[in-house]
Order: structure tokens, then sequence, then C-alpha cells
């Protein structure tokens, strides 16, 4: 083993108090280069919650625009919790539940990305140049969602808004239980393709395993087809030929399905 | 939760025990309460025995040293009973041994009647394999058995939360292929049919050394090997007869392979390049031995994938 790697890691070792919080007395590092309104930032050897803490001090404190996150190093929970407008650059790939939490930032990450990638994301985007794990996007709320390769399983679950566009194939279960939102699948998808969804459309350019419970195929109209090149436009990707378009059934609709807000409406 | 890694070289030998080390290292906060290793040397003519004779929360009373080196004896006399040549036995601490010995007929017996001596379990036994796991994380099983220069073509190690079982070496992983010669599994998730496999595997003479769901898993692929099917077909039966949800390693003498159910339920991200496959839960564990920028991926759900060093 390359000895510098166990110096990394023995430099990094975490805290914990009593009740098990992660470095409870943790401070910003102040360790990034800040050169105008951007700054870098490396992680290589700081801990997740100081790269998380430089993070906010930078976007928050100082009021940086643009962040680029050397070594991230496949760490999990980074660039969590931002609720601001910003950019972020990660040069190197995530661990689980890279982004989550997020509400205005526009990340570009180069690597790849473990499980729950932008999960619970409000607005703002997220692009992956390489692969990501399971859970991709659970229950993004909106934003898009910019995966290039290839995605695990149960992408989408749980999703309640936004636009998840995955450049490869997808695994099982892919917008399991979706509840609103659009996800476009360029290559093919597993078995159980839109599982108990309740709502929202998934477009797949590949072939289909199976359809899931009450998932049915729609007619593609004018406007799915403008969404889709209005999308690759924006990502400047390529666009299979064709889509299908997958939509709930309704079969099992027998239950309140308006958010909060809407039941005032209408009552 | 569990965490579970693997490494095989191709071509080649590795420092694996330093490898491994590292992974399970960077994985700790996966499952604090054990640590186990299959490490594979250099394969030679005489078996290697990796037996405990105790506990390691065993009450440590009076005559509790004294105790032991009669089983110890007691363990070199059967072997001797049985035919075997031992060529020799070591300590590799309180009570864990490693013993090589010449031995040209069936393991089932010999390992049945070693574990007839009280407190005795076989955790490996083959011609280059050999399984270590004790109670703490990576480094301090590392330390105590001196895992740091251990070189050979491959590896699978696991870090346990206990789950279905309790905290103790009889329940950490990896598990040996009883009887079966250098074969090893890891696991991680749970398995359902349990019960049912257990009762079925256990009437075709096998025998089982704790509680835990994923030893089943072991003694299931040992059987199918024994039965004269392939590591890949076995592991390909293993998705449609085993319930519940599972990531799992398994090892042979030349090989590795990776096993996922068919909900992809549990994590493994896959690494590989000309000259290695390296696979954990957690790209962490791969980056611990990886000081640079790597391309990933996860395999999907019901994927069989088999390497061979």
């Amino acid at each position: 083993m390359d000895t510098m790697t166990r110096a990394q890691n023995s430099r990094r070792t975490t805290t914990y108090d009593v009740r098990g919080l992660a470095e409870p007395d943790a401070v910003a590092p102040k360790t990034a280069k800040v050169t105008g309104d951007t700054a870098e930032l490396d992680a290589a050897d700081l801990t997740t919650r100081q790269i998380n803490l430089e993070l906010r001090r930078l976007i928050y404190g100082e009021g940086i625009d643009e962040v680029t996150l050397l070594n991230p190093g496949a760490r999990h929970s980074l660039a969590v919790g931002l609720l601001i407008r910003c950019r972020i650059r990660i040069e190197g790939s995530l661990g689980y539940f890279g982004c989550g939490l997020i509400d205005g930032p526009e990340i570009h990450i180069t690597g790849r990305v473990g499980w729950s990638v932008a999960e619970n994301m409000m607005a703002g985007v997220v692009v992956i140049d390489k692969n990501a794990g399971s859970l991709t996007g659970a229950a993004l709320r909106g934003g898009d969602l910019v995966i290039r390769g290839q995605v695990g399983a149960r992408t989408g679950i749980d999703q309640k808004g936004g636009t998840i566009i995955v450049g490869g194939t997808a695994g099982s279960n892919t917008g399991f239980m979706m509840q609103r939102g659009r996800q476009i699948i360029c290559g093919d998808v597993g078995h159980g393709l839109g599982d108990s969804m309740y709502d929202g459309a998934i477009y797949v350019g590949g072939e289909v395993a199976s359809l899931g419970v009450d998932c049915v195929e729609a007619e593609m109209g004018p406007e799915d087809g403008e969404l889709i090149d209005r999308k690759f436009g924006i990502y400047d990707m390529d666009r299979p030929d064709s889509f299908r378009k997958f939509v709930c059934g309704k079969k099992l609709w027998n239950y309140d399905n308006l958010e909060p807000h809407e039941r005032k409406l209408v009552l | 939760m569990c965490g579970i890694a693997g490494v095989i070289h191709k071509g080649r030998d590795g420092d694996v025990g330093a490898e491994m080390t590292s992974m399970l290292q960077a994985m700790k906060h996966r499952g604090p309460d054990s640590t186990g290793y299959a490490l594979y040397g250099q394969p030679s003519d005489l078996l290697v025995m990796r037996f405990k004779l105790a506990n390691p929360n065993e009450t440590n009373d009076f005559d509790f040293d004294e105790r032991l080196e009669a089983s110890r004896r007691e363990v070199e006399e059967r072997l001797n009973k049985i035919g075997a040549t031992i060529d020799r036995m070591d300590g590799e601490s309180q009570y864990a041994y490693r013993a090589t010995f010449r031995y040209d007929g069936d393991l089932k017996p010999l390992t049945d009647y070693v574990e007839g001596v009280p407190g005795a379990e076989v955790l490996s036994l083959g011609h280059s394999l050999e399984i270590i796991k004790d109670l703490g994380d990576a480094e301090t099983v590392s330390e105590q058995y001196r895992l740091g220069g251990f070189r050979g073509t491959h590896t699978i190690g696991h870090v346990r939360m206990a789950t279905e079982s309790d905290v103790d070496i009889a329940g950490a992983h990896p598990y040996w292929a009883y009887p079966f010669s250098d074969v090893a599994v890891v696991h991680n998730g749970q398995l359902t049919n349990y019960h049912q496999w257990r009762r079925r595997l256990e009437r075709n003479g096998h025998r089982f050394q704790s509680e835990c769901d994923s030893e089943i898993i072991a003694v299931y692929i040992a059987e199918r090997l024994s039965d004269g099917l392939s590591l890949e077909t076995a592991m390909k039966q293993s998705l449609h007869d085993l319930d519940g949800v599972f990531t799992y390693l398994v090892v042979t003498e030349d090989s590795l392979g990776v096993a996922k159910d068919e909900m992809a339920a549990k994590p493994l991200v896959l690494y590989e390049n000309d000259e290695m496959v390296a696979l954990a839960s957690e790209e962490m564990a791969i980056r611990a031995i990886i000081n640079h920028e790597i391309d990933t991926y996860d395999p999907y759900e019901s994927e069989v994938l088999v390497w061979t060093r």
C-alpha cells in the first residue's frame, strides 16, 4: 500500500461525541484559495464536516460564486444542504448522499457518484459526468439532475418534481413510486419500470425489460419532444432518435393525491 | 449494515493483507463489531488450517491457558491419529492457531474430528486459503494477527455490524465453505429463508458453527461445487434459491465472484483495470488503496460476475 494514503487516512480521523455526532466542535478550516469571487478548495486532508463547513463559509460567509472542490476522495455527504444560488465544480467522485437537500446550486461533478445523489433537491442543477449508484435523485422535488453515464436501481424513487436525465442505462424499478416530474433515460432500463408510480412521465430511448405495476405506455405528444430537445440542448447531449413515454395507468388511484395546499383550493 | 470488500490481482502477487486492512479500515463505520479476512497466499502441497479454541469474550478464568493448551494438544493428537503429518502449529493469538500439515484424505472427517475438541472451530482449511477473524476494527485485527506483510493473489474481507446473531468470532465473516477446501464467502444483507436452507443442508450432513444467516451461503455454494457445478453456475442458482437481500463475494483457490440479489438492495462498487479488480460496499474503500480518481460502477440486480487471477 502507498504509505501516503495511510498517512492521509489517519490525518482525517473523525471524532464523535457521546451521542455519536461527528466532530461537534469542528470549524471551517479556512484553507481555500480565494481569487476574486471564485475559490479553490483542496479536500485531501479535510474531514467531511470540515469540507462542508468550509463550503458554507465560502458561499454564505464570503459570498463566493464559484467554488472548485479538489480531491473529494469518494467521501459521503459532501456539498449538502446548500440553500443559495452558487456554482460548485467537484473534480472527482463522491460517495453516498452527495449534493442532498440543496436548493439553488449548480453543481458539476467530473467523476462518479454513489447512492442517493441529489436526494430531495428543491431547485438547481446537478450534472454528473460518469456513472451514478442506486436511488439517484430520491425524492427529487425540483431542478435538473443529469447523469451522463449509467445509473443503478430505483432511480428517482419517490420523485416529486424536477427532471432526471440519464445518458446511459438504468437498473430495475426506475421511477418507483414516482409522484411528479420527468425522467429521460437514453439507454435500456431494467425490470419494473415505473412500478407503483402515481404521476409524472418517464421517457425511455432504449429497451424496457418489463413494466412495473400500474405503469403503461402513453403516446408521445409534441410537447414531450419539445421538452426532450430543450433539455438535451441545454446539456449538449446526443439524443436517441426516438423515445417511448411511460405514465401511470391510474388503476390504483383510490386515495387523495393532492398536496396540502392544493387540497385547500379544492375545498 | 456491514461492509464487504474484495481484491484480485491478475497474474501476479500483491500486498493483499495491507490492502484489505486499508479497505476495511476505511469502511469501519459500516461495522465496528468484528473484522474478518480471507487471504490467499502461495498454494502449497501442505494444507493450512486456521482454528480457534475459545471465544474472545469468554471468561478468562485462572486455568484458561491450561485448558487451551490441553485442547491444542488434543487437536494435535487427533490430526496425527487421522493420518495427517503435522508440519508446524503456531499460536496466532491467545485462542487462535495456524497449523500446516500433509494430508491426502477427505477433509470432512478431519474437520469433524478436530471440532470434536471442546471449543474448537475450524475457521478455514485449504492449500492457500487463510481466514482470520476477530473482534475489533481492521487495524486491530491486522496488528493482532500480523497481516501487514501477507502477500497473495486475492482476498475478501468483511466488517460486521451484527444484526441477526451474536458478536463473537463464530458470527464474524468470512465463512469457510465447510468442508470444501479453499472456498470462502462474505455477505452483506439478510436472508429470509435461512431456517429452510439450514434444515435442508443439515439433512445433507453439513455442520453450522453459528446462528448467522450468512453461513448458509458458504455451505450452499460448497455443496453446489462438490456436485461438480462451476462457481458461476452455483452463484446463478443461488439467486433463485436464496431469499432476502444480499450482495455476497465468494473466493476459491483461483477466482473471485460477486452476486447481487434481484432488487440490488445492497450496494457494491466495482473497479477494474488491467492489473486488478477491486470491489467494496463503498468507493471510499477502493480509494484507500488507489490514490487517484478512478472510473467505477455499480453492478446491476441479479448480476453474477467472476474473475480469475
